[in-house]
């Protein structure tokens, strides 16, 4: 038997990936932000229709760490960043892996829109020459990146209005197979001003109730981050949560208790926004590596 | 009955009564929205090829086929012929039919015939096979790291990455499932 070449012909690209993740750290250390571990098995998960839990034992793993992120902003914690695993159930693709690495970072006082700009900085931070050369296509990062409704987005991109698209339920296959594959990729983009049934714990627009102050990085075409101003109405959030959880059950997914202890301290949350951003996947767009099996050491077929 | 999440290149499942298989497969999950399942199917009877796309949720019904073992014999005008070692039948099978498994066929191989009604539609291939590169360049010292895997043709004619330090008329042993190197075979 010969050493196993698979991790072998990675050592330049897992090299990177740790110069990489320490620069991350430097930007946020720069910003002053507090770095943040929180426990990966929990009792719950916030409820999401489409997004599903890796069960241990009686708890789950997270599928992110946003409920115990957001309990320590209600806590006055006011600028925080964690690097951590999450675990998906079931996403597998060449940008799809079921445990993977999440960078999230929070801000009081903060909303989505200054988050695009956190965004530009990291970025840059990342790339002083403000390019990018992935899979063939470069792209320019300078400052500000392009920002587009997805109302704008169905009117020039699909043939579907979005007012029909969601009353058929055609929003998430018009998005992924329309949308996508003809959004810009000479230049990162976000898509913005999601409707508020696909953002549950976002901020509603004060001046559009139909919209929630939701965004998702876009760079070369792939979905890097999503992020959004958050919902601080315990309130409300409970009642937004209980609907996706009975969306939930109705479609045969494993319950979840309420996620109680945070619906509670929700009442103490100041005005804040919250990002969640995709390591691996950056370090595919840093790497120019196609697939996201070439940027860990070890894919779930491998193990 | 399969789920969605069963779904993968190669699954053969029961479509309006006939069997089709995946020559391709693509996951995608638009943000927060539900998974995709984007298929290429095969109808393993008459060719056709067409694009599919699934929603979590659905279920399918997996292929009923019956296997046969043969032996692989050759390749001619006709297509490969394969032969049942005890009854001394013979099938032949397209290039067309056999799709990428034909790029892993060795003479004299033993494989799994793939039977819908009496007739031959498929080949269920070994994990890996072994096949010799009768193409591949010499790797120049010096070279930049990315230089640790190079192109390389094998007696089949299929093409794939391996090590730098593979030379021509080495055996390797290949996965069929992805179709890639997995290591030197020892002789």
């Amino acid at each position: 038997m010969e050493p196993n070449w698979q991790l072998i012909r990675k050592r330049e690209t897992l090299e990177k990936r740790a110069r990489i993740m320490q620069q991350i750290r430097a930007f946020f250390i720069q910003q002053q932000f507090l770095e943040i571990e929180t426990p990966h098995r929990i009792p719950t998960n916030a409820p999401e229709l489409h997004i599903d839990a890796v069960q241990s034992a009686d708890w789950f793993l997270q599928t992110s760490p946003e409920l115990c992120m957001k309990r320590l902003l209600a806590a006055g914690y006011d600028k925080l960043y964690q690097i951590c695993r999450c675990w998906r159930d079931g996403e597998r693709s060449k940008t799809h892996l079921p445990e993977y690495t999440m960078l999230e970072w929070y801000r009081s006082n903060y909303d989505y829109q200054q988050l695009m700009c956190d965004c530009e900085a990291l970025l840059l931070h990342l790339l002083p020459d403000r390019q990018i050369n992935w899979q063939g296509t470069t792209i320019d990062l300078s400052s500000p990146w392009q920002r587009i409704t997805v109302a704008e987005a169905f009117s020039s991109f699909s043939s579907t209005s979005l007012s029909e698209a969601l009353r058929t339920d055609e929003f998430d296959v018009i998005i992924a197979l329309e949308i996508e594959p003809k959004l810009p990729r000479n230049q990162p983009v976000f898509l913005t001003e999601y409707p508020t049934e696909h953002a549950s714990l976002a901020r509603i627009k004060p001046d559009n109730p139909m919209v929630a102050e939701r965004f998702e990085l876009y760079i070369g075409g792939m979905e890097l981050a999503n992020a959004f101003s958050e919902l601080t109405d315990p309130e409300e959030q409970k009642r937004r949560f209980t609907n996706e959880e009975s969306q939930r059950q109705k479609a045969g997914k494993t319950p979840y208790p309420s996620p109680d202890l945070f619906l509670q301290e929700l009442a103490t949350l100041p005005p804040a926004a919250g990002i969640a951003l995709g390591i691996d996947r950056l370090i595919m767009l840093l790497c120019n590596q196609s697939s996201i099996d070439e940027v860990v050491g070890f894919t779930p077929e491998q193990l | 009955m399969y789920s969605c999440s069963d779904l993968k290149k190669g699954l053969k499942l029961l479509i309006d009564g006939e069997p089709h298989v995946i020559v391709k497969y693509d996951f995608t999950k638009p943000g927060k929205g539900q998974s995709l399942y984007k298929c290429k199917l095969r109808n393993m009877i008459t060719g056709a090829l067409f694009d599919r796309t699934y929603r979590s949720g659905e279920s399918f019904s997996p292929a009923s086929l019956s296997e046969r073992d043969m032996q692989y014999l050759y390749k001619d005008e006709s297509g490969h012929v394969f032969m049942d070692k005890e009854t001394y039948e013979q099938v032949i099978l397209t290039e067309d039919t056999l799709g990428d498994d034909k790029y892993f066929l060795v003479d004299n191989m033993d494989v799994e015939i793939l039977m819908h009604d009496e007739l031959a539609i498929g080949i269920s291939l070994p994990i890996f096979v072994n096949l010799r590169v009768t193409h591949s360049d010499p790797w120049v010292k010096g070279d930049t790291a990315a230089a640790n895997n190079k192109p390389a043709t094998v007696e089949t004619g299929y093409t794939l990455q391996v090590p730098s330090f593979v030379d021509e008329g080495t055996l390797i042993q290949i996965d069929t499932r992805t179709g890639n190197y997995v290591t030197r075979v020892k002789e």
